[in-house]
């Protein structure tokens, strides 16, 4: 394991009732920053809490991130009780709640100082043009980055830390050296003289004492909770049906509201008809805002009903007649006439083009795909009394509640968040998606009641943040024995993940350069943001390199993989497990590809065949993940299968087109999903390295789709440039011969 | 007026007659373990047991239940249980759920898990093409090899 300097702004803070309270300090406290008066005494700081050791020994560990089903919850707490040397059994886990002292990115911006700020951010302050500093107050969960931030630096940190002080605390009660003393399941030991103290007993000791400024951290031999699959929190609450989604929300007297939005993105209202909408039953009132209208009612269902039946018109735009082909071939322009930016230039490209023995050319592209959450977007929002109170499903409270607050007019000390889990995020519930939020606080401003206002799963899907179109141009150069010179790679932007398009593979030669992309429909991250296109771009043109050369796909990455031994490992692994180069079933074949996205390295083998009604059959995916090591290894799973799964959705049927400047798909029948029937076999293999820890939720999405293209390519000869594949005709099969 | 019984308690709702069951059950009766995921039948969120089978709420108008046995995920260990004194707070698929860490997000699960148990009640050891024609919910964590394996488990015991 790395070796880096743990030196934080560890504090800590006497609890009322006698126990400590240990967390980050916030250094620089903001204007809104307050002390923990709630659960520290008075008079006591800016305590950042982690975690809460009480009289009674009970450890309470505080997640400052939104549980999606990533099982966050979980695992950042068992990172905090295994340092502590904690009882399981004796450790609750509460949401921190969205005020400035559980702002995660003190956390970040700790570790900002020492390391940069890490990639996955990059994208969104350039994206939103937005400060550090200001995305520092907010509570975010994204960029795969829970476990490798506040996990690894913050809770691991903190736990250590407690433990040291309570070690201490005995040690000085005992009247003997630190060193003699041992800790397990909660308690300090003194072995040579039988003597125990439990945790609780020492925690109003250990509130007097100064962290320790560099807590040593366990060896992974000395876990006892890390490493092992330990149950998840919240399932519990997920099989019977009391599980609170920000849907669920039902404050005292709400109303519900049903919006209709300018269909075209960018367009204004313009004049509404109500016509006798408001003599049914339950309207209560409709509200016009700049882009949309809303009904409201007493309950959802009325507020639905009483908006089809209202009519309104918006106003005309030049994108009224924009379609996706009209996109596609701006960026075919694009593509053709501009020199775009640099992404990596080595070498010299053009000299080894015109001295190519050989040279292969291949263009791709992908299309807009919705998030299509299961939870459709909703918010619930009550202002009163010159405070306002939020509920909604977000994947950052902290900065939901400065939204809300805002456009509520009321100061950000007196907006309440309500917590949730999450009904699926994948990025839909990122900030700067601010569509629901917005129009929820408007509408709700013209009440003194709480206003749920909710998208039904059709404005969802037309009114979402989309995963980018984007075209990608390829050509590769061979000498006269096959070997690769150059990678030529022109694609459509914005980059919103820097990296994303980077090859791993040792090609002397590279021109990677982005143009421009932009259109009229609003674009955010989707899950594992840009890696979703640019994997299943290189990852295909790699194929193409390899079957152009004459050799077996799977070798030529091992042999370009000469200086990336973590990539080959997983590759090797995934091969071996898939029983790559053996035989199999008659009509099979397999694909393969790999990435690394967010500090994890994935590859990804699929057995597919064409089945009887000429559709692809994905019956086996076969991944080999390097996380650096796994906290919960049950979880590393299902994060995997979750990935894989959701970029087979895309791959196999995600489409978003535009027609009339507007989306075309209005539900699952038209926006497919993979389903029970659709669903492979999925054997996952965690290749544990011992290097830093990687990412999760995201890695294992974006080598899916090239797997699949390189298994039909076998299978049919035809090479998959365009995706989806539900696009393709597979009727006319000319296997290749596999080298 | 509509009548029906939720969770063996009956219920007396003045709502229009063409109001679909999951408004009333989530709405009207503050019952929100029925979920709302498309509005029409195509994702299985909102599954709900009339008589024991499964439909999908979001497009059963309540005059469909009129005087029908419906049995929501808050109801299902209770009515699984029957009149037996001691109730259990859980049914053997639930458990299940648990035991091979099912749910992700969790928003599909209602609906999943009132899915499997009207099929494991009518059909206690379904095939995996059984089990692909019947649980057509949509999860879009992908839960599905967990789904698989925990019917398996079911099936095998």
């Amino acid at each position: 394991m790395k070796k880096i300097s743990r030196r934080r702004f560890l504090i800590t803070s006497a609890l009322v009732g006698g126990g400590v309270l240990i967390g980050y300090s916030a250094t620089r406290p903001s204007r809104h920053r307050l002390a923990n008066t709630d659960l520290a005494q008075r008079g006591e700081h800016y305590v950042t809490s982690l975690l809460k050791i009480e009289a009674d020994n009970t450890v309470t560990v505080y997640v400052p991130h939104s549980e999606m089903g990533q099982g966050v919850h979980t695992s950042l707490s068992m990172m905090a009780a295994d340092e502590l040397d904690a009882d399981w059994e004796l450790v609750k886990i509460e949401q921190a709640p969205a005020i400035d002292l559980f702002a995660n990115g003190d956390i970040i911006k700790g570790f900002a100082r020492e390391f940069g700020v890490p990639s996955f951010l990059e994208g969104l302050v350039s994206v939103s043009a937005i400060k550090v500093a200001e995305l520092m107050n907010m509570q975010i969960t994204g960029g795969s980055s829970s476990v490798r931030f506040t996990g690894e630096f913050g809770m691991r940190t903190a736990g250590a830390a407690a433990r040291q002080m309570l070690i201490e605390c005995a040690a000085t009660r005992w009247g003997v050296t630190a060193e003699e003393c041992t800790t397990q399941l909660s308690h300090v030991h003194h072995n040579a003289s039988g003597r125990s103290l439990a945790y609780g007993e020492l925690a109003a000791d250990a509130a007097l004492l100064e962290p320790p400024e560099d807590p040593v951290l366990k060896d992974p031999a000395q876990f006892t909770i890390m490493g092992k699959s330990i149950s998840r929190v919240d399932i519990p609450a997920k099989v019977d049906g009391s599980a609170n989604y920000g849907l669920d929300a039902k404050p005292a007297g709400m109303l519900y509201a049903a919006i209709r939005f300018a269909p075209v993105f960018g367009t204004k209202l313009v004049s509404v008809d109500a016509g006798d909408v408001l003599s049914r039953r339950g309207v209560k009132r409709i509200i016009e805002l700049e882009d949309s209208v809303a009904v409201v009612a007493d309950s959802y269902w009325r507020a639905r009903e009483a908006l089809k039946l209202l009519s309104s018109v918006f106003e005309t735009s030049a994108k009224d007649t924009t379609s996706s082909a009209d996109i596609y071939a701006g960026f075919e322009r694009s593509l053709a006439d501009e020199n775009g930016s640099k992404v990596i230039e080595q070498g010299d490209t053009e000299a080894a083009m015109e001295s190519a023995a050989d040279v292969i050319e291949a263009n791709y592209r992908v299309p807009y795909l919705a998030h299509a959450a299961m939870e459709p977007m909703n918010c619930t929002v009550h202002i009163h009394d010159d405070k306002v109170d939020v509920w909604t499903s977000t994947q950052d409270a902290l900065g939901i509640k400065a939204r809300v607050a805002k456009i509520a007019g009321v100061a950000e000390d007196d907006a309440s968040f309500h917590h949730s889990y999450l009904g699926g995020g994948f990025g839909r519930r990122l900030p700067f998606n601010w569509n629901v939020i917005d129009h929820a606080t408007l509408i709700a401003k013209e009440f003194e009641v709480p206003v749920k206002t909710v998208l039904s799963r059709e404005d969802d899907m037309q009114q979402d943040y989309y995963r980018p179109a984007v075209a990608s141009n390829f050509k590769a150069a061979f000498d006269g024995e096959g070997n690769v010179l150059a990678w030529h790679n022109r694609f459509t932007g914005p980059v919103q993940t820097p990296g994303a398009s980077h090859i791993p593979y040792a090609i002397a030669n590279q021109s990677i350069r982005v143009v421009d992309g932009d259109t009229h429909v609003p674009i955010a991250a989707w899950r594992s943001v840009d890696h979703s296109q640019q994997t299943f771009f290189t990852e295909s043109f790699v194929d193409e390199i390899a079957h152009r050369a004459g050799k077996n796909p799977y070798q030529l990455r091992r042999e370009l993989l000469q200086q990336h031994p973590r990539h080959r490992k997983v590759l090797e692994v995934a091969a071996e497990a898939a029983g790559y180069g053996q035989n199999l079933p008659e009509g099979h074949a397999l694909g393969i590809a790999v990435q690394e996205s967010f500090g994890s390295i994935v590859a990804e083998i699929a057995e597919v065949s064409i089945g009887s009604n000429n559709e692809p059959v994905v019956h086996k995916v076969t991944c080999a993940i390097d996380c650096g090591w796994a906290i919960n290894p049950d979880t590393v799973e299902a994060q995997v299968e979750s990935g894989i799964i959701f970029g087979l959705t895309a791959a196999m049927y995600g489409e978003i087109t535009i027609e009339n400047g507007r989306v075309a798909q209005n539900n699952f029948p038209d926006y497919e999903m993979v389903r029970m029937a659709t669903s492979p076999e999925i054997d996952v293999h965690i290749v544990e390295s011992g290097e830093a820890l990687g990412g999760l939720g995201e890695p294992a999405t974006p080598p899916i789709a090239a797997a699949l293209t390189n298994a039909i390519y076998i299978l049919t000869g035809q090479r998959v440039r365009e995706l989806p594949i539900k696009n393709h005709d597979f009727s006319r099969i000319n296997p290749i011969a596999q080298v | 007026m509509a009548t029906f019984k939720v969770n063996g308690f009956e219920k007396n709702l003045d709502i229009e007659p063409d109001m679909p069951l999951l408004w009333a059950l989530r709405d009207e009766l503050g019952m929100t373990g029925t979920k709302f995921g498309c509005g029409i039948a195509s994702c299985g969120a909102c599954t709900v047991h009339v008589n024991g089978r499964a439909v999908r709420s979001c497009t059963t108008p309540v005059s469909a239940v009129e005087g029908q046995d419906i049995t929501t995920i808050e109801g299902l260990a209770a009515m699984a249980a029957g009149t037996n004194a001691s109730v259990p707070n859980l049914t053997a698929v639930q458990q299940a759920w648990i035991d091979h860490q099912v749910p992700q997000c969790g928003y599909c699960q209602s609906g999943m898990i009132m899915a499997t148990s009207a099929l494991l009640a009518s059909n206690p050891n379904p095939t995996d093409a059984e089990i692909d024609s019947n649980i057509t919910n949509i999860c879009r964590c992908g839960s599905y090899p967990r789904v698989r394996r925990a019917i398996r488990s079911l099936a095998n015991a």
